[in-house]
């Protein structure tokens, strides 16, 4: 267990030094750069039009419908992981062919989708 | 002790961004603040030994469903201004549900013990031997395989689902057709004439 947690010290350590980076530089943003605002220069344009309208506005939903359908494969292969690394040593025909019903599942749904055009972008 | 610093280190910054993701008035830096709160949670099931959970955590949630919740954000077209208008005629009825809430959190907290089991169950992220993708590779496939099947049809049905309420065809748009596109010959798609010099096609 410590010896595994061992394994993750140099990630932790780039947690550390990422931290201390992004801190670093806003703090000496803050402290070091010069700030004489003024009404113009705090004004969302100094020049220019003003916004017309909001940044948050409606898109098509298909980027959802992508966005989802790529979930759904993630998770599959989410399973697939300790399916394969525990198949030869722990794992009888059993487990196997269980997998393959859960693959067989989503692959139905695959053909679905691929005949229906879900991933086609017209 | 190092990895006592990084869990109190995790779980604090874990609920400071929590607590960030409710009162932050911009809901996309919600969002952000919710990835940081996954993130956090990755470092602790890292602590506790579960480092494909972890793994996953960052794959699925950060990579995956965080892009979601930034989509629906992004979709939803909040105009703040007209949602702040009826703050203040529901503030009692809005405080006396967060009461009611409060007060039951409290109940449960007040009667909440640790389990005779919690030390064992503990461990049980990496049994004797065994990393942790292996002990759920071990129990996952036979002996929780109906819970198994069921993850697998309900993905089948949020796919159709989907499909069902998003995808409209437009009428009138040109898609590709491979099989058309390569049955193709050369027949069909170019002649060969025979043009005399200086007198053109002349249709």
């Amino acid at each position: 267990m410590d010896a595994m947690l061992l394994d993750y010290l140099p990630i932790l350590i780039f947690f550390g030094i990422a931290a201390v980076i992004g801190l670093g530089f806003m703090l000496a943003a803050f402290v070091i750069a010069p700030s004489r605002p003024d009404p113009e220069k705090v004004s969302t344009y100094e020049c220019g039009f003003n916004a017309f309208d909001d940044a948050r506005m409606k898109f098509d939903v298909r980027f959802y419908l992508v966005a989802i359908l790529f979930i759904i494969f993630d998770l599959e292969v989410a399973f697939l992981f300790p399916w394969a690394v525990t198949l030869g040593e722990h794992l009888g025909p059993f487990e196997f062919w269980s997998m393959m019903v859960f693959l067989t599942v989503l692959t139905i749904g695959f053909i679905y989708e691929l005949k229906k055009g879900a991933l086609d972008w017209e | 002790m190092l990895a006592t610093l990084a869990f109190w280190a995790f779980s604090g910054v874990a609920i400071a961004s929590a607590f960030m993701v409710v009162i932050a008035r911009n809901p996309v830096r919600s969002v952000l603040f919710l990835i940081l709160a996954f993130f956090s949670a990755a470092g602790l099931f890292v602590l506790l030994g579960a480092e494909f959970l972890a793994m996953l955590l960052i794959v699925v949630y950060v990579g995956a469903v965080a892009v979601l919740f930034l989509f629906v954000v992004m979709m939803l077209d909040i105009d703040f201004a007209e949602l702040k208008q009826g703050f203040l005629s529901y503030l009692p009825l809005g405080g006396a549900f967060a009461l009611v809430l409060a007060a039951l959190l409290a109940m449960t907290v007040a009667t909440w013990q640790a389990s005779d089991q919690a030390q064992s169950l503990r461990a049980a992220a990496m049994p004797d031997g065994m990393s942790n993708i292996e002990a759920l590779g071990t129990v996952i496939y036979d002996q929780y395989v109906y819970f198994f099947q069921a993850a697998g049809l309900v993905l089948l049905v949020a796919m159709i689902g989907a499909i069902v309420l998003t995808l409209r065809h437009k009428d009138g748009v040109k898609r590709q057709s491979v099989t058309a596109q390569v049955g193709r010959d050369r027949k069909e798609a170019i002649e060969m004439l025979d043009i005399k010099p200086g007198q053109g096609i002349g249709e």
